[in-house]
Order: C-alpha cells, then structure tokens, then sequence
C-alpha cells in the first residue's frame, strides 16, 4: 500500500494539517509502483526527509498509457463534449482555490520558495491558468476552406489521444498546470511526471481531480526519475506527443528519443540567459526593484548604461544585501533555500569558475546559514563575454551587472547567447522601448518591469531555449491533430 | 565554372530549346561546389546521363548561411515589408507561368513523370501556390492580448531567420514550391537541397527568382546527398528551421540532427500506407476511377497514395473486375509522348526498391492478380500491379511501397474495417468512399490521417493544410497553417504604471 503522508503544520505563516496517499496515480487510483521502491522528497531548508512517494518506473508509465488510452477511447477525447470538459476544469480550479493555503504550505515544504509567494503567486497563477484554459474545452475550432463548389473541405483540431509531460521542480504546482490545462481541455489524455524534487503538489492535485469529477485514466501522474519514468515516456511508441518543460541538456535528449521512437509531437521549454537592458532614462528605483526578481526568465545578465550604472549598483547591492534569507514559513522571509543539494552545488562551483575567471564578487558569493541549501544574493561585476557566469545558465541568485555605452551594441552583447528566453528593457522613451524590445531575440520581453505572465499570453524560446509556445491560444495547437476532410459533392474523375 | 546545360526539346509534346547555368545559386551568383564535383543527373526513362550539375558539400552550405544570415539582416526579414515580399513572389510566379512548358519539360526529363501531368498539374499547381502565399506576405498578423489596462500586451509572429528546407524527389518544382512560398512570404531567407535525382526544375528556378528581383542571399540552393548537405543543413548551428519532406527513416535522422546541433524546430512530411475504404454503396464506377488515381497518379510515388484498398464484399468482385481493367488499360511510356500516362520509376535504386517489395508479396504468399514484372527493357518502367490475398503482417501491407503497387483487401465489417485501416503506424492520408452521408463523415472523422478524401482521392490545395499523424509527420505545410511553420512568437508585455 503505498505511504499517507500526514503532517501537522504549525508555523507563523500556516497551521494546518495534511493527510493523503502518495502513491501513483493511474486509472483513478492511488497505487505502488511495480517495483515496490519509493522516492525520498527532502526539505531543502534542513536537508530532511519529509515523506517519501511511490517510485514509479517504465512498467508503471505502461500501465498509465493502458489507463489514458482507454479512457480516450470511452470517456474522454471527443466521447466528451468540450463543455464538460471545460466545467470539469472549473471544477477543479474551485477545488484549488478552496485548498490554496494548503498547497501552497505543500509546494513550500518540498521547493523551498516562500509560503507567501507560494499563496500570493503560485497558487493563484496556477487557478488562473486552469479557469482560463477550462474556458477555451468548447471553442476548439477548425476551419470550412472555400475551394470549389464541388467540394467541401474542412479541417478538424483533434486532440492528439494520450500526451506525455515532465515538469520541472522550480515552480511545481504552475508547471502542472501550465501542462494539464491546455492538454486536458483540448480532449487529451495525459501521463505526466513530476520532478522527484518536488513531488507533493502533483499528487495533492491528483486527489483534486478525483474530487472534481474526472473520470479514471484522464490524469495519470507517475512519479520517478528523468532516466526511467522522464525516458520511458519520451520514447513510448503509444505517447503521439512529449511536453518537456527543464534544462536544455535533457531537452535534447527528449527530442533525440521522440526521433527514434516514433516521431512524436515535442514542445520543449529550455533554458535561458536573460538580459535585462537598463538604459539612462530608466525609472531608477523601479528598475532596481524589478531586477531583483529571479528564475529560468531570470535577468541574470544586467546590463546598466553608464549614466545611472554607479547608482543602479549602490541601490541594487543595498536592496540584495537587505533580502531576508531564511525558513520559508518565515513571516519576513523573502528567499528560500535553493532545492536540492545538487543545485546549491551547482551554483556554488558557478561561483567558483566566475571568482576563478577572474570577475568580481561585488556582493555575497558565499553559502548563508548552515543548514539547508541557503546560499547570499551574489552580485558578479567586471566580467567578460566568455566567463561561464556570462554564457551559462545559473539558475540560483546570482548576476552580472554588465555597464554599457553604446546603445547600438548593447542589443548584440545582450543577443549573445545561444538561449532565447526571455529579455527586458527599462526606458522612459516610447521608440527606444519598443524599438529594443522588437530587436531583442527572445520568446518574451518585458517593457519597464519583469517577469509578468499572463495565462492568454504566450511563452517559449527563440534558439535552443525551446520549441513552440505555451499559454494563450497558441497552447492549443501543442495538443492538437489537424485533419483536413475533403467532401467530394460531385466532381467526376 | 560551373556547367552550362543546354539540351534541345524536340518531342511529340513540346519541342524548345534550354540552356542554363547549372551551378550552387548563393549569394545571388550560380558557383562551383567547394570540392569541384558534379553530380550526374539521369533519364530514367533510358538511364542515360542528361548533364551534370554542382555538387554542394557542408562548406557550401556554410557559405550559403552566410548568405541567407546577411539576407536576412538587410534586404530581408522584416526590412522588407510584406506587401514587397508579396511583389516579388507575384513576380516570380508569372515568369513561372510564362515558362510553363520549359519547367514541365525539365521535371519529365529528370523525374520521369508525363510531361502533360507536369505541365497542367504539377506547373499549375506550383503557380497557384506562390500566388497563394505571396496574399499572405503582408498579413502576417501577431494579437493584442487583454491582461490590465496598466499593461500592454501583444505578440509578434516574427520570421525566425535562416531556414533550412530538404525536397524530395517525387514532386520536384511542387515541393520547392510548398517550401519557399511560406518561407518567403514570412520574410525568411533560404538554404534548400533540392534531391540529387531531381534538381533540374530547382536549379531553373534559381534563375527565375534571380529574374524576379530577389536580392542576393534570400534564396539559396545547395544540390548535394543527403549524408553530405542534407545532414550539414539539419545540424547548422545558425539554422534556427528544417523543414523535411521524404521518408520517415530519413525524417528520424533530420530530428535527430536537429536535437543534437540547437534544437532547431522541425516539420517533417514523411511517408504513407493510405487506406481506401470502398463501401458497398459507393458508385462504384467513380470508385474505381478514383481507386486508379489515387495509387497510380505519379507512378505511385506519392506519399498519400492510397495503397491499400479496402472493398466491402458485396460489390468486391465488380469492383475488381472493373479496376483490374483499368489498370491493365494505362499507357505506360515515354513521358514525352502524348498518350503517356505513367512514365518510369525515378531512379535504378527506387525500380529495385520497388520489385524488391514485388519479390516479398508472392514470397510472403500474396496473389499478384495483375502486373507484377518489369514493363519494357530499358528504362526504370514497372507494371501497374494489383496484389491480392494479403495478410495484415506482410510487408507489401505493413511498409510503403512508392510504386504503382496496390493490395486490394475484402471486408465485411464496418466498425472493423476503421480499424484495420488505422492499423499502421502511418497516418496520412485516408479515402472513403460511399454515398451515405453519415457513414461518409462519420468515417472520415474516425480515421487517423491528417487529409481525408470523401469520394474523391488526391484532391490538394494550396488553401488546405497537408501532413501526417503519427509516424507521417511533424506539422502542417499549406494554408494558414503553414504560417507557424516559419514564425517565431514574440510575447512583449509594456507596462503602462505597475509599481514594483
């Protein structure tokens, strides 16, 4: 029988208490993997084992598709009319809504980011996302195309039948959602692997959709590792699509295994090297505070034009230096711990190549606290184009402040990455904003703030931080067929 | 210097003269291949080599990027509105029709196929379709999305830059139509392999679009192998698109490539095992005429051809009477004479391929109830071929043939014969055929294929989207679907007083 991990939340920000099975979720029903193994979800804020989950492995993600191809033969697909489908949803956002503190409380304890950003964003991003999606179940539409009056052709938007999706640990409970919405409202049916990082939401969100209705085998969530669940469900020849939201390294190897599988559909959400271009005439003290926000659209590299760049750092450094470090169900808490120890190792030999390559560590640099995964806001100046802190992605707090004067070279410094994620501009002048803005090659740009996302506008990669668009409308075409349908009404052959 | 090739027409069907440069076109200029090579281009109607063309290696494709890079940043790309863009591809598409006949006598000379289907299908249609997407030039339109009045949302659907596009052999000038026209109209610039069987039409219109007014660098062809600058383009760091037409196993190393250089995006048109579903209110005259067409057009050499045909038991023997009649009626020949329906195989490799599946169906214990053999002596002619007798499993069921080579299979039952014909890991095209309106959609909706033809077969426009489920394809060339293919979304997001 597979674990209930029950625990009492007493702390300043949240007291509550939780109960639920922590098995896999396949054809409605929380069960073992095969293999009997289960996954040990640690706390990145003491480094302890909270529960641990069911592990699931290739043979479980078999299962699952049995699961979701049968119920997208019966009661799901287009055996299901697109406003039940849409109503199911909303269903399921109220259930979320009324259980907010709870997974938020939950993403904090395995993720680490803060239980009030996790209820004040998180949360409500992710219920957002699923009532905007719930809205488009009965609007999936294909065209009539005129041709001749001696045919009638159309084209239908199908749902693909069984999608598969691995989701990343940085912000767990939105990518669930980012991933089930859309697929789920244009009739699919979905195996989804969360990130054995970060595990809690998805399973919590599995028992929501039981409670809102869904029937059996619509949501299959296989918990388990890249190199065996993430693996098995790239290269499944009965999975006709892969969503893969994570770094690029493993984005191609996703690709690679739809390639010698069998062709499937993959949209991929990769990585990124954001440049945040802060010009003159920027709003000063607005600019300082947008740039403090952080994650795989992280402005990681500040570029700062001469004029404002000595009190832009003066202002920054004072701004990181007071961030409140600390235990996430801190009340004051603005930073978290990092997830893993993987990660917090990761970052820190980032830092030791830039110490090493000769940059500057104007601010932090070091581990804060310790216990858990802390580590300072880190602020590298005085770098140059082909540090590993310039080109690669960190993805912990630490950036490059960059000054420039040229205004022409500025937006091929800051093109200069193999990524192509997202990109931002601080200016007063309306040309210069919008001028900038369309030259930047990047999925997203922000205007004179950072790291808005709305759930009808889309997201994605230009270069090798991706393939294809979530969000919006654009999500819908990830998660369907075109069929063109030619009705012959009477030319003669 | 690159070979000039001049060759005089004087046939049944069109007599004229040729002579072209039949270099690489980069950078506007027709050049020799870095090695020096050339490729021979052969007759496949007597095996005999017609000229021989440039040969491109990766470091020719590297030159073309070049080219294509710089396009893009200053004559290109968003610098040139959509309406010039859309100028140009008129442009181009008149002098392709006031070329009509030189173009549809290049593509029978080198692909073998009759010169009258070249010339009112494979050259009418290519028309249409750069008139089509040169509407489309300046309509390219991104959305204004509603989030606050404090901020402004919108996205752009910019050209992603320097695209990479591999043709096929089977519809030479259509398929490099299909490709440049969207590429184009999008404001991409271009490095295109034309197949090394097949490049006459291609090189051809290198010089019509030079003659258009294109400026250097937009559009560039580099003929060569596919293990040489097929793979060279799908790997380029600095080609953010590949967009592939041919057979799935060649389509998995194209993904495979693109996943290892930058994860370049990929739409692949890969291959096919159409069914053809003939129910027993079909009329059945009209079914066996579409029947005939749908696997025999092209020499059955068309990845939608509709090469299992499924008949339902009560009209099965007229059925087969009557297609078997039809079959054994098709004038094979000489693809410049005027009577010629179906003219040779492209290549040696392909005739091998092809009897090679012959070989396998009566090895495998099918019938073979018509054709079978090798029609004529010279020349990669085969006979139209009918198998019966076929099990689910043998390979002349299960793969793709790409020859005038049908299996023709009896069924009783309804719901099962659906079944049997999403039975493949292809998925498409599909055809039925009946005069029950609610069996004909109902059917059609059920199949599994991205192009369905209710009592009809190969009926394409250059306005409906084409491509495959499954293991046919990634993506949908035509229509306004073929837009994405060669767009990349920008999501900007102006705030207009949010406060950090």
């Amino acid at each position: 029988m597979p674990i209930v991990f029950t625990h009492e939340f007493n702390t300043p920000v949240y007291k509550g208490k939780v109960s639920f099975n922590t098995g896999l979720f396949i054809n409605g029903q929380f069960v073992d993997g095969l293999d009997g193994t289960t996954i040990d979800v640690v706390n990145p804020t003491d480094s302890k084992v909270i529960p641990s989950v069911s592990e699931g492995t290739q043979k479980d993600v078999d299962l699952a598709v049995d699961a979701a191809e049968k119920a997208f033969e019966t009661t799901w697909g287009l055996n299901c009319p697109g406003s039940k489908r849409g109503r199911l949803l909303s269903k399921l956002a109220s259930l979320m809504e009324e259980h907010t503190d709870e997974l938020a409380a939950l993403e904090t304890l395995d993720n680490g980011k803060t239980f009030n950003t996790a209820r004040s964003w998180d949360v409500p991003a992710a219920i957002t996302c699923v009532r905007y999606f719930a809205g488009w179940a009965d609007k999936i539409s294909g065209r009539v195309i005129e041709t001749t009056e001696e045919r009638f052709t159309y084209t239908r938007h199908e749902p693909i039948g069984v999608v598969g999706q691995i989701i990343p640990w940085n912000f767990p409970l939105l990518m669930f959602i980012w991933k089930i919405a859309p697929a789920l409202a244009t009739g699919n049916t979905v195996v989804l692997k969360p990130s054995e990082f970060t595990p809690l939401t998805a399973i919590r969100m599995c028992h929501l959709a039981q409670e809102a209705g869904f029937p059996p085998g619509i949501l299959n969530v296989v918990t388990g590792y890249g190199n065996t669940v993430g693996s098995a469900i790239s290269s499944h020849m009965r999975i006709h699509k892969v969503a893969f939201t994570g770094s690029t390294l493993v984005g191609r190897k996703i690709m690679e295994a739809a390639a010698n599988s069998n062709l499937k559909n993959v949209t991929l959400e990769l990585g990124g090297k954001s440049p945040n271009i802060i010009f003159n005439d920027a709003d000063l003290e607005q600019a300082v505070r947008w740039a403090m926000l952080g994650s795989c659209i992280a402005g990681s590299r500040i570029f700062v034009q001469e004029g404002i760049c000595d009190e832009f750092l003066k202002r920054f450094t004072e701004k990181s230096r007071s961030i409140k470090v600390g235990d996430p169900f801190a009340p004051d808490t603005f930073q978290g711990p990092q997830i893993s120890k993987i990660q917090y190792d990761r970052i820190m030999g980032y830092i030791d190549s830039g110490k090493k390559e000769g940059a500057k560590i104007h601010l932090g640099g070091e581990r804060h606290g310790s216990e858990g995964y802390f580590i300072q806001p880190t602020i590298f100046l005085d770098t140059n184009p082909d540090m590993r802190i310039v080109k690669e992605e960190i993805f912990g707090p630490v950036s490059v402040v960059i000054k420039f004067s040229d205004e022409e070279d500025i937006v091929r410094q800051a093109n200069d990455t193999v990524y192509g994620l997202a990109a931002a501009v601080f200016t007063k002048d309306v040309n210069r904003a919008i001028t900038t803005a369309h030259k930047l090659k990047a999925g997203s740009v922000w205007v004179n703030c950072y790291g808005l996302a709305d759930p009808n506008t889309p997201f994605g990669g230009f270069k090798q931080s991706g393939i294809g668009r979530e969000m919006g409308e654009y999500a819908l075409n990830n998660y369907t067929e075109v069929k063109s349908v030619n009705v012959n009404l009477g030319l003669k052959m | 210097m690159p070979a000039v090739f001049t060759h005089e027409f004087n046939t049944p069907v069109y007599k004229g003269k040729v002579s072209f440069n039949t270099g690489l076109f980069i950078n506007g200029q027709f050049v020799d291949g870095s090695d020096g090579t050339t490729i021979d281009v052969v007759n496949p109607t007597n095996g005999a080599v017609v000229t021989s063309v440039s040969e491109g290696t990766p470091r020719d494709v590297d030159l073309a990027v070049d080219a294509a890079e710089k396009a893009f940043e200053t004559t290109w790309g968003l610098n040139c509105p959509g309406s010039k863009r859309g100028l140009l591809l008129n442009k181009l598409a008149a002098i392709v029709e006031e070329h009509t006949e030189e173009l549809a006598a290049l593509e029978a000379l080198d692909n073998g196929k009759a010169f009258n289907m070249a010339r009112t299908g494979d050259l009418a249609l290519s028309i249409e379709c750069i008139r089509y997407y040169a509407g489309w030039a300046d309509k390219i339109t991104g959305r204004v999305l509603e989030t606050g009045e404090d901020k402004f949302n919108y996205t752009r659907h910019e050209p992603i830059g320097v695209v990479g596009q591999i043709i096929p052999w089977n519809f030479p000038l259509l398929m490099f139509v299909w490709k440049i026209a969207p590429a184009l109209a999008t404001g991409n610039t271009i490095v295109i392999k034309p197949s090394e069987f097949t490049p006459l039409t291609a090189i051809r219109m290198c010089h019509l679009v030079q003659e258009a007014g294109f400026p250097a660098g937009v559009l560039n062809v580099v003929t060569g192998y596919g293990n040489t600058v097929g793979h060279a383009i799908s790997s380029h760091m600095r080609i953010h698109k590949v967009a592939f037409t041919g057979s799935t196993l060649v389509g998995r190393k194209v993904m495979e490539a693109a996943a290892k250089s930058n994860l370049k995006n990929i739409t692949l048109e890969l291959g096919g095992k159409s069914p053809n579903i003939i129910f027993n209110d079909a009329d059945l005259e009209q079914a066996v005429n579409w029947a005939a067409f749908g696997i025999y057009f092209n020499h059955g050499q068309c990845c939608c051809a509709g090469s299992r045909i499924f008949v339902q038991e009560e009209i099965y023997d007229e059925f087969l009477k009557r297609f078997t009649e039809k079959s054994r009626s098709i004038k094979i020949g000489d693809p410049f004479a005027s009577d010629t329906s179906q003219g040779p195989q492209v290549s040696q490799i392909q005739y091998d391929r092809i009897m090679g599946y012959i070989e396998s169906g009566k090895n495998q214990g099918a019938k073979v109830h018509v054709g079978g053999e090798r029609h004529g002596s010279e020349g990669y002619f085969i006979q139209p071929t009918i198998f019966l007798d076929s099990s689910p499993d043998m390979r002349i069921v299960q793969e793709e043939i790409f020859g005038p080579v049908s299996v023709v299979i009896k069924f009783k039952d309804e719901e099962d014969v659906v079944r049997q014909a999403n039975d493949t890991m292809y998925g498409l095209a599909a055809a039925v055929f009946t005069r029950d309106v609610s069996r004909a959609i109902t059917t059609a909706h059920k199949l599994k294929a991205g192009t369905l033809w209710v009592n009809c077969y190969n009926q394409l426009n250059s306005n409906v989207p084409f491509g495959g489920f499954k293991q046919s394809g990634i993506g949908r060339e035509l229509g306004e679907y073929a837009l994405s293919n060669y767009t990349e979304v920008k999501a900007v997001h102006v705030n207009l007083g949010k406060k950090r």
